[in-house]
């Protein structure tokens, strides 16, 4: 289903030192990128609870992305291989569970990766606007 | 070692409490926590150093009115400790190993008794057995055993749901294990120790009985009850109706997260004020979609708890129990955490030793989910 008038919306949990950085520049070198990403900064991906992917889910969000540094460069050394961990077990629960997991992105993003920052958020935009809006959106019943 | 216990007259139950007497009697250990029939003819745990109380003691009594791991925990988790025996069915064992590797119990001060279990049946329905019959229902776990070696695959319909299908009803790892499945329970009751806990109680080793083979059969007819069980739900789950359907009538009481053995924590982040919402908050959720269920949050609660947990459910079915609309929240929570857990080929509550998954990582794993 592609509807060509629907926006979807990205919630967008980043760590403080790698992705939310790289986003930054994205920002000052002027790099064009679709306007469906509402950031929040977190202080690595290891600290994104479960709650707060699930609480956008429920709420509609039509996607979820967590960026994080690339493996071996985490701030706190391992906070983003736990994130991989906690992200395999969400996603895993959300499939058994009925939800449509491929909402929800993991990306390593570092610093000085402004342009591959930008190009994840116009690949995420593209894939959700295939997917369609969450279903979540409109079911008032959670 | 395997040693075994001669049952007088058969008094099955009265030879299991003189052996726990002599535990305490012996100072392996200076207290038990051990399943005891109240004045009033229900079962409760209880702490228990006097040896002389435990002619009241009834580890038999088929019904488990809450999940002891957490009581052992209470009994081990700080300095200054005491050795405690504690008495538990398998599942909380396994719950109370997962206790252990979150800081909320501590294996090395307690001695581990491992009781066979041939199922348990809900409070209430114990409870009605008692007051309508009580010296057959305080032996119905006779004819449990008798069920579960004669016809496996047909437990007695009004077990609980958690036990109808638990494949585990025992526990090899414990201190001292004590064994009634396979075992001519008039005359004997099996136990394996270490040598340490034997040469202490002066017991001989004995032949072997035949728990292997009963075990096997009622592991394998458990394990094709179980996985029809987890058939049904997953459909429901991953079907139109989806996890939302199937709670569609909580009211988030909390009971599941209260008597959840694995659910340690505290202040849940649910009880917390983080969940205090501001009047004009409800209202902006409810304008965004039409409608906001109320109480809001409901099934961000069971799939948070799942997260949190899942891994290290091990299916006791407390949960089950404490639901006041009767939702299949075990069953849930076991056919989910089943996948999870085949994903970090983990079993919950099968060694101490082994780390929780999400303590810990690889480097090269799943580099196909952040890319």
């Amino acid at each position: 289903m592609t509807d060509e008038t629907f926006e979807p919306k990205i919630i967008a949990f980043l760590c403080n030192w790698c992705t939310y950085t790289g986003a930054d520049l994205a920002g000052t070198s002027r790099l064009q990128y679709p306007p469906n990403v509402r950031i929040i900064r977190l202080m690595c991906s290891g600290a994104v609870d479960p709650i707060y992917v699930l609480k956008a889910d429920l709420a509609g969000a039509d996607g979820i992305l967590i960026g994080g540094c690339h493996p071996g460069d985490c701030h706190y050394q391992e906070g983003n291989y736990k994130a991989r961990r906690r992200v395999v077990t969400m996603k895993e629960i959300l499939k058994n569970a009925g939800f449509d997991e491929e909402r929800i992105w993991l990306r390593w993003i570092s610093a000085s990766e402004g342009q591959r920052f930008a190009e994840t958020i116009r690949e995420m935009t593209a894939a959700l606007k295939e997917k369609g809006p969450n279903p979540m959106k409109s079911t008032w019943a959670v | 070692m395997h040693t075994s216990l001669a049952v007088r007259d058969r008094n099955t139950l009265g030879t299991l409490q003189d052996f726990l007497k002599s535990l305490l009697e012996k100072g392996i250990v200076e207290a038990l926590l051990v399943p005891m029939r109240t004045p009033a003819g229900g079962i409760s745990p209880a702490l228990v150093m006097d040896p002389k109380l435990l002619s009241e003691a009834d580890p038999f009594a088929p019904v488990l009115p809450v999940n002891g791991a957490t009581l052992a925990g209470q009994l081990s988790v700080r300095e200054p400790r005491v050795k405690v025996g504690v008495i538990l069915r398998s599942c909380e064992l396994r719950a109370l190993v997962e206790l252990s590797k979150v800081q909320q119990a501590n294996l090395s001060s307690l001695v581990t008794i491992s009781v066979d279990c041939a199922g348990t049946y809900s409070v209430p329905n114990y409870q009605r057995a008692i007051s309508s019959n009580q010296k057959h229902a305080s032996n119905s776990w006779q004819k449990l055993f008798r069920l579960a070696t004669d016809t496996p695959g047909q437990p007695d319909p009004s077990l609980r749901s958690a036990c109808k299908i638990c494949e585990q009803p025992v526990y090899e790892d414990a201190d001292i294990i004590i064994e009634l499945h396979g075992t001519d329970f008039e005359q004997e009751i099996g136990l394996t120790t270490t040598d340490e806990l034997s040469a202490k109680l002066g017991m001989a080793p004995t032949q072997g009985n035949d728990r292997a083979i009963v075990m096997d059969k009622l592991v394998k007819a458990r394990s094709a009850l179980r996985d029809s069980e987890f058939a049904a739900i997953r459909s429901r789950l991953e079907g139109a109706e989806g996890i939302n359907g199937v709670f569609v009538s909580c009211i988030r009481c909390h009971n599941c997260m209260t008597v959840c053995p694995i659910c340690y924590c505290k202040t849940c982040v649910f009880k917390s004020a983080v969940f205090d919402h501001e009047p004009m908050q409800y209202v902006n959720w409810a304008k965004q979609k039409g409608a906001l269920r109320m109480p809001a949050d409901t099934m961000l609660f069971h799939l948070t708890r799942l997260n949190h947990m899942v891994l290290s459910c091990v299916g006791c079915g407390m949960c089950t129990e404490a639901c006041p609309t009767e939702l299949p929240v075990g069953i849930v929570f076991r056919a989910i955490g089943q996948r999870i857990q085949s994903v970090f080929e983990y079993a919950p509550g099968r060694n101490p030793e082994e780390k929780l998954p999400l303590i810990t990582f690889k480097a090269d794993e799943w580099t196909e989910v952040g890319e």
